[in-house]
């Protein structure tokens, strides 16, 4: 035991020794600090960082942080630093509301940006709204965030029931030789989700036979008796609602081991998650499955890039690994200073007003503007596809986009 | 409907495994280890990191990773749990073995990402075919795992001298006490034991699940409801449970719809408590079998 505290010991002092040369060598040679006037504008947002949803909501405090470093290195807002105050809810619709009236209350933030999924924001946007504040968010798109007609609440993602409109619509008009001939839908009755599926289905119609739709619940956990049925049912094509790589992994696995492989197969979530998908479900079986998703690592946006370049330098990876939720997380960033700068206010009454004014906000995830219910439908949503053996991840619609390749179709067989 | 069934038996063994060691710790010490699905899962990272840095076979790992999670068992037993005592003791467990829980998860974080893995070898996607069924191999050979483990635990606690000194301790630790048994020691092992199992628990559950740390929460909800249907405390509980539980929601799941699986497996909870408040095996049937 001893020895082990000499060990603590003698670890610290050299770390305490190397973070005092690294902060004088960076002081001696990093570019001058903005100064910044007057105290720091707070913004307070609760996180998933434990939890069903944490590996999303780790990403989204990168893309947090990310956008505060950018801003405060620009010189903050109104001349402010910025600073985050950041709570962990733990994935419960019940503490993410404690932790945002704790922000608003106890914290006296400025300002609260939105937490991780549909299920969290829509009771923090209720709550932030009895203190007059704005919630502006980027991952809470399902619909009955927008039913509930807060004046408060902006989605600057545009909303998931839209997803995978550019899918119905590549898929339904394909030439009758190559169009599926069935199609199974399966989904997670997960608000962020279904609405998805639903969409879809009500899109592609009676232009593919539908031959089963089935809704499990979001707290599923053992998912492969689900898979089994819609192995059974032998569809050319499977939409899925999934709603992280863990779902879709399974359905997979089950697939295979029922040696059953549809032609197309296209998930809500899962896909999106670059290596960690690649890494739960391999390679070679990520081959030809695709997801939508309103943004990718390289989207030929300018400000797109200069993040993802930033991303990268800091966190690591490659440019298309980065996640969305990054990218959906600066834009709320982004957003919130346009309002700001363009009220020259914190006053959330006056950003709210802003926000609802109809003006156009240009970000990481192409424009940004709110109708009168919050909703961002300026935007338009991309499929992406594993391609090459699952070593690539490409854009395939909307048709006739220039970045869009063309679709690989059929899908391989399982591990080929 | 016999896909369903198939399914339900072979994956509620496997359940069965997992909470095995969740209603052994109970039945013996009284502690209520929440820490469960995260051992589960630190079992799983364990055979993940085996096969990654040094291509051990799942099954095979499992040579290294039951000893390791013993090891493991023993040390948090002895530094932890060991210390509580008096009227509060299973309550206390609860907080104790939570803290355990989040230590090991971001302990699990740090080391391993947020990002979710799966246990992926030549064998793991593969099935084969019995009267049209497909049977995957990697369910089929969890559920012989499943069953020679727990008739392994089974003998040890039946035809052993230790096994006896367990079920002495199960019925009364103070008259256990009285004739010799080290309760304490007995304790310490038994603790060890059922963190041990779930390894082999966790090595299955990571080849059919892709996994982060977080889905130990999922986990430890299924494995106590498991132990409270069947008899906390009770090994034949945990198996007839857990395969019970699967099994009813995969056929509730096939026959009806999976939006109604979990409400009929609690619905059936419910039920059986109403008329046997200490489950289907309950301690008194454990005890006394």
């Amino acid at each position: 035991m001893k020895k082990n505290r000499f060990a603590f010991r003698s670890v610290g002092a050299a770390s305490v020794a190397a973070a005092t040369m690294l902060a004088m060598m960076s002081a001696s040679s990093a570019t001058p600090k903005p100064h910044f006037t007057g105290a720091p504008i707070k913004i307070g947002i609760s996180l998933s960082l434990s939890g069903d949803f944490s590996a999303d909501g780790l990403a989204f405090q990168q893309g947090y942080q990310l956008w505060a470093k950018d801003i405060n290195a620009a010189g903050g807002l109104l001349g402010r630093k910025v600073v985050l105050d950041i709570k962990s809810d733990a994935s419960s619709p019940v503490q993410v509301v404690t932790n945002y009236k704790t922000l608003i209350s106890v914290d006296h933030c400025d300002l609260t940006f939105g937490p991780y999924s549909t299920l969290l924001t829509l009771p923090s946007a209720e709550a932030v709204q009895r203190y007059g504040y704005a919630m502006i968010e980027g991952a809470g798109g399902g619909p009955s965030i927008f039913q509930a007609k807060l004046p408060n609440i902006f989605d600057v993602t545009l909303p998931v029931s839209y997803d995978m409109a550019p899918f119905a619509k590549w898929v339904s008009a394909l030439p009758t030789a190559t169009r599926p001939k069935s199609i199974y839908y399966v989904t997670s009755n997960d608000p962020f989700t279904q609405p998805v599926v639903d969409t879809a289905k009500k899109l592609i119609g009676s232009s593919i036979k539908s031959v089963g739709y089935t809704v499990f619940p979001s707290e599923a956990t053992d998912w492969r008796s689900i898979a089994d049925q819609v192995a059974q049912a032998k569809a050319d094509a499977v939409v899925l609602g999934s709603v992280d790589v863990p779902t879709i992994s399974a359905f997979m696995q089950a697939f295979e081991q029922a040696h059953y492989t549809p032609k197309v197969m296209i998930a809500t979530a899962g896909p999106d998650q670059g290596s960690s998908f690649i890494k739960a479900v391999g390679a070679g079986n990520a081959d030809g499955i695709m997801v939508p998703n309103t943004w990718y690592g390289l989207s030929a946006n300018p400000l797109s890039q200069k993040m993802v370049a930033e991303y990268v330098k800091q966190y690591g990876g490659t440019a298309a690994g980065v996640n969305a939720d990054i990218a959906e997380a600066y834009t709320v960033g982004e957003t919130a200073a346009a309002a700001v700068n363009a009220t020259k206010s914190i006053d959330n009454a006056k950003i709210i007003k802003w926000l609802h004014s109809g003006a156009v906000t240009n970000t990481v995830e192409g424009t940004v503007s709110f109708d009168k219910i919050g909703e961002n439908l300026t935007q338009i949503a991309y499929t992406f596809q594993w391609q090459k053996k699952g070593t690539t991840f490409v854009q395939v619609n909307p048709v006739g986009n220039k970045n869009s390749v063309a679709v690989e179709l059929p899908k391989n067989a399982w591990g080929k | 409907m016999v896909h369903a069934l198939i399914d339900g038996v072979l994956t509620g063994s496997v359940y069965a495994l997992m909470a095995t060691g969740l209603t052994l710790i109970f039945g013996v010490m009284e502690i209520i280890n929440v820490a469960q699905g995260i051992f589960v899962i630190l079992g799983a990272y364990l055979s993940y990191y085996l096969q990654l840095h040094f291509g051990i076979d799942l099954f095979a790992g499992l040579l290294i990773t039951i000893p390791t999670m013993f090891v493991v068992g023993i040390v948090v037993q002895r530094l932890f749990l060991a210390r509580l005592k008096g009227p509060e003791k299973t309550a206390m467990s609860i907080l104790v073995t939570y803290a355990i829980s989040l230590v090991i998860e971001g302990i699990l974080n740090i080391a391993f990402t947020v990002n979710n893995v799966q246990l992926n070898t030549s064998y793991t996607n593969k099935s084969f075919q019995v009267f049209g069924v497909y049977i995957p191999y990697i369910y089929f050979m969890g559920f012989l795992l499943a069953i020679v483990l727990l008739s392994g635990l089974y003998y040890m606690l039946y035809r052993t001298r230790f096994g006896a000194s367990i079920r002495a301790s199960l019925a009364d630790q103070s008259a256990a006490a009285l004739v010799g048994i080290d309760v304490k020691k007995v304790s310490t092992i038994c603790f060890g034991i059922g963190i041990a199992v779930t390894a082999a628990g966790g090595m299955v559950f990571g080849a059919t699940n892709a996994f982060n740390a977080s889905t130990s929460y999922d986990l430890i909800s299924r494995l106590l409801t498991i132990i409270v249907l069947g008899g906390m405390g009770s090994l034949a509980g945990a198996l007839v449970a857990g395969i019970a539980m699967v099994t009813l929601e995969d056929l509730v799941g096939a026959i009806w719809s999976p939006v109604w699986s979990t409400m009929a497996f609690f619905v059936v909870l419910v039920v059986v408590l109403s008329f046997r408040p200490q489950g289907l095996f309950g301690q008194q049937s454990a005890r006394a079998a």
